[in-house]
């Protein structure tokens, strides 16, 4: 049975459908990425997840407890680590833990070797008797990781585990939930608006949009969909129809003189496209990204915020023209 | 299974508990703050008025003693129980409200806290009343007790208020509109009689603050206006009124 179960999961706030009826099967082991913009559902899905939000209908378990008829089970086998920091910074880190090691019922017995486990397992052991005050934003997000682990959850939410961390920081934050969920056996659900960080780090993603779940699979699955490599390639009057006819190219478009190719297996066949096509003046080649799969979908980027390292289909052309003009 | 849950909730109250005591211990300047606020009550206000009055054939000082040690109570405890405004903006409370553990223990765990915290400053004025020659040392154990069913009537009021408002505006509100009127209006500067005015007299028997003053003073000065039964009573019935008020308010807190 999956460790997650969602049936029609929906709420509404008032005139405003926040959730739309989402299925999903989590099965144990798996980290599972929710992708998708600001305002799609995912924190509520989440929340409803963690019995913080009633749904308004539709039914969900974690672990074979119903999350509305049985809050308390469905509680103690789900850790979280929320979007914002949560951190009591009046206490020390290793205080932080044993506030809520307390929480959660854990045995006095086992409650101090259980958290030098997971002070050891987030490289904190030497900060633990600090307060947290003191603490970096990554440190922060690591005493949370281990907080969300201390009870042994059956499954941890992580909502937008990397958001306001710097891009190395947020490199390592990855590294420390791959390295837990190994270890502690862990399934995890995360959401992040990082595309290419989600696809390192999932074995599933749903993309999320409007509330309900556009497209899921495995990220290699998703972008495979996408039909292919990506090539742009500039040139005066491009033979459209002859580059359209080559049995490797599944789709050719023309924008603003450019002339953008989606075909397969671009390392094998770009020598041949280009000796078909004369006089060409600049190329670009690139693998498709979440990113891509997510503007396909929706008719938008995903990120809100502009980020430089982007890398998307949209992103490389603009760059693209720049060059060439 | 009954039984392993309460422990499980039991284990919840003391693990707040345990993080109000840290946090207690940590802020030693706010401590120091509200122990030498009412030392300057007794040793500025005190003498100044206590140079030219005396009451019941009592020195002033010594007369509003009992008064300033339930001010310290009124107010420790209603600003601690207040300060869940700002818990909640700093997000803290946000990951212990999702714990398997109830709100209505979240919210003991709280009281007990701040019902603490206020008897450590209480019993530290408590040493320094051996200035105070009409102070009976034998009365403190029962101003003790009144003092603290006081302190969670009024820690409990705090958070109920605490509860209602989300940003921390109503704190001067609050102040200004509550925790001060308690205090003015509860015989602790004054004793009340019928020498008041009719409209004073009333609006201090009112206040439920007035029976902890005047329980106290019974005890540690043996001038009392009402019974001491009427005193507790008075009180316990407010604080069992405060206690439900605010675990309701706390537990649909969002």
């Amino acid at each position: 049975m999956a460790i997650i179960e969602t049936r029609s999961l929906a709420k509404t706030y008032g005139r405003i459908q926040a959730v739309r009826g989402i299925d999903l099967n989590i099965e144990r082991g798996e980290i599972f990425g929710l992708l998708g913009p600001n305002g799609a559902g995912k924190t509520t899905t989440i929340g409803m997840l963690c019995t913080i939000i009633r749904p308004t209908s539709g039914r969900a378990s974690i672990a074979g407890h119903d999350i509305v008829k049985e809050p308390a089970a469905v509680r103690r086998k789900v850790g979280i680590v929320f979007q914002d920091p949560t951190i009591d910074t009046l206490l020390t880190g290793r205080e932080n833990l044993q506030l809520h090691a307390r929480l959660y019922g854990i045995p006095s017995d086992v409650r101090g070797k259980r958290i030098n486990e997971m002070l050891a397992l987030v490289d904190l052991k030497d900060r633990a008797n600090d307060i947290t005050r003191t603490y970096s934003g990554g440190m922060r997000r690591r005493l949370e990781l281990a907080r969300g682990l201390l009870h042994r959850p059956a499954v941890l939410f992580l909502d937008e585990p990397t958001l306001g961390l710097d891009p190395q920081t947020r490199a390592r934050t990855w590294d420390y939930i791959k390295k837990m969920a190994q270890n502690e056996q862990t399934t995890i659900v995360l959401t992040t608006h990082y595309m290419e960080e989600a696809e390192q780090v999932c074995n599933r993603v749903g993309v999320i949009d409007h509330g309900r779940i556009i497209a899921l699979g495995a990220p290699e699955d998703l972008k495979e969909s996408m039909g292919g490599y990506m090539v742009v390639i500039q040139v005066k009057d491009p033979p459209l129809d002859r580059i359209r006819a080559l049995p490797y190219v599944s789709e050719v478009k023309l924008n603003n003189g450019l002339v953008e190719i989606t075909m397969k297996e671009a390392h094998i066949h770009l020598p041949d496209l280009l000796s078909k096509v004369p006089n060409v003046e600049c190329v670009e080649t690139r693998a498709p990204t979440l990113n891509d799969v997510f503007i396909k979908l929706t008719g938008r980027d995903i990120r809100e915020e502009d980020t430089e390292d982007s890398g998307s289909w949209v992103d490389s052309v603009a760059r693209y023209r720049q060059r060439g003009h | 299974m009954e039984n392993g849950r309460f422990r499980k909730e039991l284990l919840g109250v003391y693990a707040i508990w345990w993080r109000e005591i840290k946090v207690f211990q940590r802020e030693k300047s706010r401590v120091v703050s509200s122990i030498v606020q009412p030392l300057m009550w007794l040793f500025l206000f005190g003498s100044g008025v206590g140079a030219s009055i005396s009451i019941s054939e009592v020195n002033y000082q010594d007369y509003i003693y009992p008064g300033i040690l339930s001010m310290s109570v009124l107010f420790g405890s209603v600003f601690f129980g207040l300060y869940i405004v700002w818990d909640r903006k700093l997000d803290v409370l946000k990951a212990v409200l999702v714990a398997p553990v109830s709100r209505i223990s979240i919210f003991f765990g709280k009281v007990l806290g701040g019902c603490t915290d206020v008897i450590i400053q209480v019993l530290i004025l408590f040493l320094f009343s051996f200035l105070f020659p009409s102070i009976n040392p034998w009365g403190i154990p029962l101003a003790l007790l009144i003092l603290s069913i006081t302190s969670i009537a009024m820690v409990s009021m705090g958070l109920a208020i605490g509860s209602l408002f989300e940003s921390l505006e109503g704190f001067q509100v609050i102040a200004t509109f509550v925790v001060f009127p308690l205090f003015f209006l509860s015989g602790a500067l004054f004793p009340v009689n019928d020498r008041l005015p009719a409209w004073l007299h009333g609006v201090v028997k009112l206040n439920p603050l007035t029976y902890t003053v005047d329980g106290v003073r019974g005890a540690l000065l043996g001038l009392n206006t009402f019974s001491l039964y009427a005193d507790l009573s008075v009180i316990s019935f407010f604080a069992v009124l405060m206690v439900l008020a605010g675990s309701a308010l706390f537990s649909r807190m969002k």
